[in-house]
């Protein structure tokens, strides 16, 4: 493989697992949601995510192997998507957090010199639109709301917020992909997205936390201890029978 | 939690449907919220593409008791169909 097209896999890596994950984890909601139709919503959003993880995995290899078959260290997806639920407050900070970082990076694909890139972002912006809308009307609902969702609200962006750097993190591998036209830079975008979060937080009546020192890692596979026990379900049927079909 | 939170009929539009059509209810806080439960649950498989919610409580509804005097005087005005026309085969489009 040369060098170019190590770094495209890498990349797709990157994009599809962050998918992958986010949508194992939301998809951990099904039937323990706080109302029906927040479970129903919680589960659309994470169909959409595993749908998108499908095509990313599919064009990077086999999507199938690279989901069941690679472990913690080969996993390439950024550290906040593998923080746990929580509660409906923390998962609806992560998805805010998540959701507009990755609306504006794929509005930015739509313009990539990579055709598979281009067409992937141009269905999976209407769909992550939509995911940044409701955790967005969520964000504001629950920090608008009462003294305990406006509490809890607040202690899921605290969780999470540490994780915002290494979302706009340019290492070696992207910056060689940014230079050929394929990957998109997100430090171009990275005060446009913390205007549209302060933005949501003061329509919400939050604050927005201070800057922690910041927690890089999973681009490279040095992921925070919840991504093995996000995996050992979802891989324990390939990992007991491999290649087992249904 | 969705116990504290009003009921809102939801109403689709198909493609192809000139009318919207009342598909079920479902529970939200607001009616923001009440459109995108309504889009969650009622058209996920590319049914629509218009919705409409409705707080139920909004919703007048004729009183049941009183459906034979609002209804059934109709059912033996069969003059009021125009089915006593002969139509000459000329004319088409009807």
């Amino acid at each position: 493989m040369t060098a170019p097209d190590a770094a495209r896999t890498d990349y797709l890596l990157r994009l599809g697992d962050d998918s992958l994950i986010l949508g194992q984890r939301l998809s951990e909601w099904c039937g323990h949601a706080p109302a029906l139709e927040v479970d129903l919503s919680l589960a659309n959003v994470a169909l959409d995510l595993v749908g998108q993880a499908t095509l990313l995995l599919g064009e990077a290899g086999d999507a199938d192997k690279l989901a069941f078959h690679r472990d913690v260290l080969d996993f390439r997806n950024c550290l906040l998507v593998e923080q746990p639920n929580g509660d409906f407050a923390q998962t609806t900070a992560r998805q805010l957090l998540f959701s507009t970082w990755q609306h504006m990076l794929l509005q930015r694909l739509e313009s990539s010199e990579d055709r598979f890139l281009v067409e992937f972002a141009s269905k999976a912006v209407k769909e992550v639109a939509y995911h940044r809308e409701l955790a967005s009307e969520w964000a504001i609902r629950l920090g608008d709301g009462t003294d305990e969702s406006a509490r809890r609200m607040a202690d899921g962006l605290d969780w999470c917020w540490r994780f915002i750097p290494e979302l706009f993190d340019v290492d070696e591998s992207l910056q060689s992909l940014m230079d050929s036209g394929i990957a998109a830079d997100p430090r171009q975008f990275e005060e446009e997205y913390r205007s549209a979060i302060s933005a949501v937080l003061s329509e919400a009546k939050l604050e927005a936390p201070a800057d922690q020192r910041p927690i890089l890692g999973g681009r490279s596979g040095h992921h925070t201890e919840h991504l093995g026990h996000i995996l050992a379900p979802m891989q324990y049927l390939q990992r007991t029978y491999p290649d087992a079909k249904w | 939690m969705s116990g504290d939170w009003p009921l809102w009929e939801v109403f689709v539009r198909t493609k192809g449907g000139l009318s919207h059509r009342h598909v079920g209810s479902v529970h939200a806080p607001d009616a923001q919220l009440a459109l995108a439960h309504a889009r969650d649950t009622y058209t996920r498989r590319m049914e629509g593409v218009s919705l409409w919610v409705v707080e139920s409580k909004e919703i007048n509804a004729s009183d049941p008791d009183q459906a034979g005097e609002l209804f059934e005087p109709a059912e033996n005005k069969i003059y009021r169909h125009p089915t006593f026309y002969d139509i000459p085969d000329e004319v088409k489009h009807i």
